[in-house]
């Protein structure tokens, strides 16, 4: 691995940029009172870092109660309170708002031309909704936690715990609103603010996959916003709409419920593909295959991904002809998925590749995504659902695509970025070795739960048959592994911000307008409207640039 | 795509250039007073037995009125073509989320339906 | 300059253009912040069409099932006051598009007067509903308070049944009239807090189109807001067939 792409100024005369958006303000009211997107981009990086590691918590506790076969370490409420905890702290805490909310924020108006994103109170909105959510997620717990599971199911939901759902539903709610912000705000952006020349087939695929997850933020998430009132209103006054005794359908929860929570699969895994897209092409030096492709199956898992919501209901009590029909459409969103991994995968043929860190997470992307989803399609297919769902099958499919796919994806998107974030490189070495370590430990958390859920260990339970519980050792083992390798970056990241070389504008001689710019870039990013004037990924014309340019370290 | 246009063309501030359409107040009152007609023709249908057709009928005029006022009072008619795919994703979303729902609910054996 | 050149001279703002207080600095003109801030109106009113989307849904599939409770529950909405507040709310539509092309024309006064009558418009709604909500609560027809079957077991001691020529329902078909008042009360209430914000939102237009606030040319704030209330118009518009009109023919 000795070739690498990165180019650093002259680290003896190189400096971070006096003005900066960093240096621009002083003192904390300046951050929590900015419109800046892109100090806003790091407010949320600092809280979702927080909300992580309360959420892998939670996971660490998953895992020491599985150490066993009995339900020893805690009380089996208790357990049910830890998994539906860490549920909802990672999905609607960290996964949802991850990419968009950081990289997303950060990068999109730098990368469109533009000075700011369209609404930028809206932006910060965003961020105060977040927090409020989320602190009134940590109010749940300490007051005893929920334990309906983070999908709420009615009647259990409704009728038959005393637990904090209300402060949770509350505080979905709230960050509910939160993702619907920043999605409204990344469309009006995309559309209105794009500098002159930046035609829709000119912006990095990276937009194309926020606009496509932005469309499902704005249309899926207030289906699960009425969900809820509707489980406040039945839970607090009694009216009767999913209660069967006053002729209520529980199954009409679970559908308002999935219409959201599947698209907010894809709301979740599109930012990240659209990390994918930029990284695969820098570390290939090659523009993606298949651009129109590209952007268009966002769009399409985006459209598509509405039409899909009941393949989580198979078992529920759905009529057969509704199995059959979401069946076969589930089929139908596998494509536009499976050609972004053929295209990226062209991308790298005849590449010339290189294995810095990003470029390392993206490798993991590519074969654990490719994994999961493939066993989602084992899931979709009705007959074989039967068996494998409410196992431990379907929490290693979503763990696949979520944590192997969609996490790694931001870790490759925050280690591309840093330079470009705080004019630091991060030490490649350490880095290199949490991303291998983060593999490893993935596949022995995980792997060993798709074997579980054939076997038919089922899911959130604290206690299971003494034969399982091999697999369940070996799964926590490599869920101590893992946690190292998420340990590792905050430790050298947080190191980089005083130690880490000078990045210059561009360590990665990467395409793409925010690369234009300096390290971390002016409060106002551009210091005049740019004019997109050449194709997306086009390393010819980056080359024609670095002839022009005469390289310069100003302080 | 027109904002491309407007944005490559430098900025002229040709002062009070809206882009938009202002509707003559004639056409809102033409709008309300038709508006007001329709309510009439629903609360008068539902008092007439059509069987099937009572909730189609009032449907129907429920649309018409939503168009009337989708149209002229929110300007959709003069309105780019964004906003008019706006409108459209949103009425379809709604559609999709209803139809498929109630997919279910139709065909089941031991529905109510 | 740390920019590479190809950023160094965009379209530059040659010209002093003028610099209306009212735009904001990330935006390069009027008309782009304008075209923007309406987008954004039309992708909130999105959200809006699919937060009251699950409703309906909850609606139509309830209506479907228990067709006679949901009959015989409508008859105890009073049509008169569900038509007035109907033409209550279409009127308040078109004072509020008079008070878009007042602002659009520079009428101040003129759009004072269509946000005030608006405004009046708004409240008369709330009051009929208030109305309406404290028969229902007298007579015990409020899920989860007391709920009372006896207007369906025994229409003859109820005058809105006995009106509308109801027969006595069975136990269990009596029964399911509160799935109908669970989304009475659940869709016109979100429509009412809906209402409330918008009234509430008028009578901070009130105060600032006073000062001339959106009769110097820019009536972004007017106009977006004018979406909104024509989107609560329309709710309405579908609410009152739903709700009042399912069958009022005598059977």
């Amino acid at each position: 691995m000795s070739a690498t792409i990165v180019s650093l100024p002259d680290q003896s005369t190189a400096r971070i940029p006096k003005v900066n958006f960093i240096t621009k303000e002083n003192g904390l009211l300046s951050w929590l009172l900015t419109g800046d997107h892109k100090r806003i981009a790091i407010l949320y990086l600092i809280s979702l870092s927080f909300f992580f590691f309360i959420g892998g918590a939670l996971a660490g506790l998953i895992r020491l109660e599985l150490l066993t076969p009995q339900a020893d370490l805690m009380a089996t409420d208790t357990y049910n309170k830890v998994f539906t905890m860490h549920g909802v702290i990672m999905i609607f805490f960290f996964l949802v708002p991850s990419v968009p909310a950081t990289l997303g924020n950060f990068l999109i108006p730098l990368m469109i031309g533009a000075k700011d994103l369209a609404l930028p109170k809206i932006n910060l909105l965003s961020w105060y909704l977040y927090i409020a959510g989320g602190l009134l997620a940590i109010y749940t717990m300490a007051t005893g936690g929920v334990d309906t599971g983070w999908t709420f199911t009615t009647p259990l939901s409704t009728h038959y715990v005393n637990t904090n759902v209300l402060t949770t539903g509350l505080a979905v709610f709230i960050a509910g609103f939160s993702s619907i912000f920043t999605g409204l705000n990344f469309l009006v952006t995309i559309h209105k603010m794009r500098c002159p020349g930046m035609t829709w087939f000119k912006l990095p695929l990276f937009v194309w996959a926020h606009y496509a997850a932005s469309i499902l933020m704005v249309l899926g998430t207030p289906v699960v916003a009425i969900a809820i009132v509707l489980v406040a209103l039945e839970r607090t006054i009694g009216i009767g709409v999913f209660d069967p005794t006053k002729g209520g359908d529980p199954i009409l929860f679970q559908h308002l419920f999935w219409f959201y929570s599947h698209p907010a699969v894809y709301i979740m895994i599109l930012p990240g593909m659209g990390v994918i897209s930029e990284t695969i092409s820098t570390f290939s030096r090659k523009r993606v295959f298949g651009y129109t492709a590209v952007a268009f199956s966002s769009v399409a898992i985006a459209v598509f991904g509405f039409f899909v919501w009941a393949h989580h209901m198979f078992i529920m009590g759905i009529s057969n002809y509704a199995v059959l029909v979401f069946s076969l459409l589930t089929m139908l969103v596998a494509v536009p998925s499976a050609i972004k991994i053929f295209n990226w995968t062209f991308t790298l043929y005849k590449g010339s590749i290189t294995f810095e860190t990003p470029m390392l997470y993206t490798f993991g992307f590519m074969g654990l995504f490719t994994i999961g989803g493939l066993t989602g399609v084992f899931l979709g297919t009705s007959g074989t659902d039967i068996h494998l769902t409410e196992t431990y099958f379907i929490v290693a499919h979503f763990h696949f695509v979520m944590v192997g796919g969609m996490l790694m994806a931001f870790l490759a998107g925050i280690h591309f970025w840093w330079p470009k974030m705080t004019g630091r490189m991060y030490p490649e070495k350490i880095s290199q070795l949490a991303a291998v370590i983060t593999f490893i430990g993935f596949n022995f958390t995980f792997f060993p739960q798709f074997i579980l859920g054939t076997l038919g260990m089922p899911r959130r339970y604290a206690s299971y048959p003494p034969e399982f519980q091999v697999l369940n050792v070996f799964s926590t083992a490599g869920a101590t592994i893992l946690g190292v390798g998420y340990l590792l970056p905050v430790l050298y990241l947080t190191w980089s911000l005083k130690y880490g070389a000078i990045a210059g504008n561009n360590p990665w001689q990467a395409t793409g307008l925010e690369w234009q710019t300096q390290s971390p870039p002016l409060t106002e990013n551009f210091t005049s409207t740019p004019i997109m004037d050449h194709e997306a990924y086009d390393y010819d014309w980056l080359d024609k640039q670095k002839e022009k340019e005469v390289t310069t370290s100003v302080g | 795509m027109s904002e491309q246009k407007q944005q490559l063309a430098h900025h002229e501030p040709k002062h009070g250039e809206h882009q938009h359409h202002v509707t003559p107040p004639g056409v809102y009152v033409a709008i309300f007073i038709t508006l007001l007609v329709f309510t009439a023709l629903t609360v008068g249908a539902s008092y007439v037995e059509m069987g099937v057709w009572n909730p189609v009928i009032a449907l129907a005029i429920g649309v018409i009125k939503a168009t009337l006022v989708v149209l002229f009072f929110m300007g959709v008619k003069y309105s780019s073509k964004l906003t008019m795919l706006t409108v459209g994703a949103g009425i379809f979303t709604f559609l999709t989320l209803i139809s498929m729902t109630l997919a279910d609910y139709i065909s089941r054996a031991w529905g109510l339906w | 300059m740390s920019d590479s050149p190809v950023i160094a001279h965009g379209a530059s703002e040659v010209e002093h253009h003028e610099h209306p207080a009212y735009l904001r600095h990330h935006f390069e003109s009027v008309e782009q912040q304008a075209d923007t801030t309406n987008f954004a109106m039309w992708l909130f009113l999105l959200t809006e069409v699919m937060f009251f989307g699950g409703l309906f849904t909850a609606y139509l599939i309830y209506r479907n099932w228990y067709y006679p409770a949901f009959v015989a529950a409508s008859h105890q909405l009073n049509i008169f006051w569900g038509t007035a507040n109907t033409a209550v709310l279409i009127s308040s539509s078109f004072t509020m598009a008079m008070g878009v092309w007042c602002a659009e024309t520079r009428r101040k006064g003129g759009l004072v007067l269509c946000l005030v009558l608006t405004f009046l418009l708004g409240l008369v709604f709330l009051g009929i509903k208030s109305i309406e909500y404290s028969e229902k609560i007298e007579k015990h027809h409020v899920p989860g308070f007391h709920y009372s079957l006896k207007s369906f077991l025994d229409p003859d001691s109820d005058e809105a049944a006995k009106a509308a020529g109801d027969k006595p329902l069975p136990l269990d078909v009596a029964r399911h009239t509160e799935v109908y008042f669970s989304l009475y009360f659940a869709m016109t209430g979100m429509h009412a807090l809906h209402m409330i914000i918008g009234i509430a939102i008028l009578g901070f237009m009130i105060f600032r189109a006073r000062a001339g606030a959106y009769t110097a040319g820019h009536v972004t704030f007017v106009e977006n807001f004018g979406l909104y209330w024509h989107f609560v118009d329309i709710i309405w518009i579908f609410l009152f067939p739903l709700l009042y009109l399912i069958s009022r023919h005598a059977n």
